[in-house]
């Protein structure tokens, strides 16, 4: 993205950024609540369009880009949702193949790429179960499941783990790991700074505007943290 | 096992319904076409069949065609409307068909202005259905723009077109004959149409092989439709067909249950079966068969009570909806707690 700027109304919620994220990384896009990751997020994906700059999406302008299985995205607001509907864990991964399929019927190869997928998150045992009957972090891994069943190069995830407790968590972030090992390129909201330093390779530190983009150690010796945080708001640290 | 016994049933359950949905249908085709060979015998075949059902069971309904058509027309709808319903019960969109309903209302008061004044001589229907799409497109257009399914626009234009629609049924008092609004209002089984019942017949046929062929959107931009407009789906052409398919169902709808009633039919089937079932499909499936569960179930009520059949379908099917809760209660694994 270059020089993107966005705005509600008034507010202005992006202003003048620009990214770009190579086949394979693994960014930590990180920033005080409000700061618009979410909406920067949403940008790249193109859930909305920019009032100025340009976007791309694998080479293609977000606006024209059709390949929509290559993209996995996990929102905050997934959850909500499974949380009332009547659909098995199997139903919600398999959705991850609606892209590819159109309006056919979806094939044995589309089933077993289903099987895979929840092999790999580990949750074939729960595939029959009520999507709401899982515990947050069996959730999430259906949701990354989805993802995998869709053959995404990219996985978006925006604060995946609210709500899940701290071991789910780290085995969560060891699934990430090795996707992201497997050539997946991740791009993680994450709202514990903790994280992205242990597990991202590179970082951006946004609140409005873009602090610091680049390798995590870079980041963990920049001042952007600060800058960006300012003294609205208190970072949060684990130790992991 | 006893999961595939119970799958098991629910698929006879199903195929038995599209078998007496098509026969059901066949009935209406036959009513069309009386006048020609064979078909005139045929159609007769149906009514010394319902005679001699009145006779098993000491009734003197089933050996009228009205009432056969109606029981079509019933039996149409009880597919249609939970079919369309499910989706409109998990996109929070509940109280939409009872919009839509109230549009059609405004349609058919529209439609009697038109033919009191001009030469114009259409089915009312065909005018409510007319309308109520329209009022679809404008509630899916108000929501874009508020961009979000809030109940206000909902609220809106269901208060604006009943407003509407009383005021050109009063300002015609006197002027629009033989039609009762009272049988709009409460539906009646006794003033469907013969092309009221073939429309409807039409329109299921149509819903059913939309929602066949789009099954897979709709559940999607339903259960996520952020990951849904990600996945580079069409949300908005989905969205206003699933919208559109709505006023459709409930204009058919309309005729049998009222228009205060007609909500009932696209969710109360629905929530019964979300109780219940384990997955999508199967609410899908689950959702048929207690909304012919209760539309059969209310005409026998209606029918040997002599009450209306709208508010018999409608007690019937939350008689159903509180069995539901009952079994999911004792079975402990619908209910969530979080």
């Amino acid at each position: 993205m270059e020089h993107v700027t966005f705005s509600y109304g008034e507010t202005v919620a992006i202003r003048d950024v620009s990214l770009t994220i190579e086949a394979g990384d693994f960014l930590g896009l990180v920033g005080p609540n409000g700061s618009g990751k979410t909406t920067l997020l949403h940008l790249m994906l193109g859930l909305h369009s920019p009032d100025s700059g340009r976007i791309e999406l694998f080479g293609q302008p977000v606006d024209e880009f059709d390949q929509g299985g290559r993209i996995g995205y996990v929102s905050q607001k997934a959850t909500s949702r499974g949380g009332t509907m009547p659909v098995t864990v199997r139903e919600a991964v398999t959705m991850g193949r609606f892209a590819h399929a159109g309006h056919s019927r979806l094939t044995d190869d589309d089933r077993e790429i289903v099987d895979d997928s929840l092999e790999t998150v580990g949750i074939t045992d729960l595939s029959d179960r009520r999507i709401n009957e899982l515990s947050g972090g069996q959730r999430q891994r259906a949701y990354i499941a989805r993802a995998l069943a869709s053959e995404a190069d990219l996985l978006a995830l925006d604060e995946p783990t609210v709500g899940v407790d701290a071991e789910s968590r780290d085995a969560f972030y060891k699934l990430l790991d090795s996707l992201n090992d497997a050539g997946i390129t991740i791009v993680l909201i994450e709202h514990d700074i903790g994280v992205v330093t242990d597990r991202a390779d590179r970082v951006a530190c946004i609140n409005t505007e873009l602090f610091h983009h680049g390798d995590t150690e870079s980041f963990v010796e920049s001042d952007a943290l600060e800058q960006a945080y300012g003294s609205t708001g208190q970072v949060v640290h684990h130790h992991h | 096992m006893e999961r595939t016994t119970r799958r098991h049933l629910e698929r006879v359950g199903i195929a038995l319904t599209g078998l007496f949905a098509v026969v059901m249908m066949l009935f209406l085709a036959l009513e069309w076409l009386q006048e020609y060979p064979y078909a005139g015998t045929l159609y007769d075949q149906y009514t010394v069949a319902g005679m001699w059902l009145d006779y098993y069971l000491g009734t003197s309904v089933f050996g009228y065609s009205f009432m056969l058509r109606s029981i079509a027309t019933g039996v149409l709808v009880g597919i249609a409307a939970p079919l369309v319903g499910t989706y409109l019960v998990h996109r929070e969109m509940a109280l939409i068909g009872e919009t839509l309903a109230h549009t059609a209302f405004a349609g058919v008061a529209i439609g009697l202005l038109f033919s009191a004044t001009t030469d114009w001589d259409g089915s009312l229907l065909a005018a409510a259905l007319v309308v109520a799409v329209i009022g679809a497109l404008l509630v899916q257009f108000l929501s874009e723009r508020t961009n979000t399914y809030g109940d206000v626009p909902i609220a809106i234009m269901l208060t604006g077109s009943f407003a509407v629609g009383t005021l050109i049924i009063s300002y015609g008092r006197g002027g629009f004959s033989g039609v009762s609004i009272e049988d709009y209002l409460f539906g009646s089984a006794a003033v469907i149409p013969a092309e009221g019942a073939r429309l409807v017949a039409i329109l299921t046929v149509a819903v059913v092989a939309v929602v066949a062929i789009t099954y897979k959107q709709l559940l999607f931009i339903t259960f996520d439709e952020q990951a849904a407009r990600v996945a580079r789906l069409n949300v908005t052409w989905y969205n206003t067909l699933l919208i559109v398919m709505t006023a459709v169902v409930v204009v058919g709808a309309m005729q049998i249950m009222g228009v205060i009633l007609v909500a009932a039919m696209l969710v109360i089937p629905v929530a019964a079966a979300s109780q219940v079932a384990h997955g999508f499909r199967e609410t899908l499936s689950l959702s048929i068969l207690f909304g012919q569960l209760s539309v059969l179930g209310g005409f026998g009520f209606a029918i040997s009570q002599g009450l209306p059949p709208g508010g018999s379908i409608v007690v019937v099917a939350i008689a159903i909806y509180g069995l539901a809760i009952l079994a999911s209660s004792r079975s402990g694994n619908a209910i969530s707690m979080h």
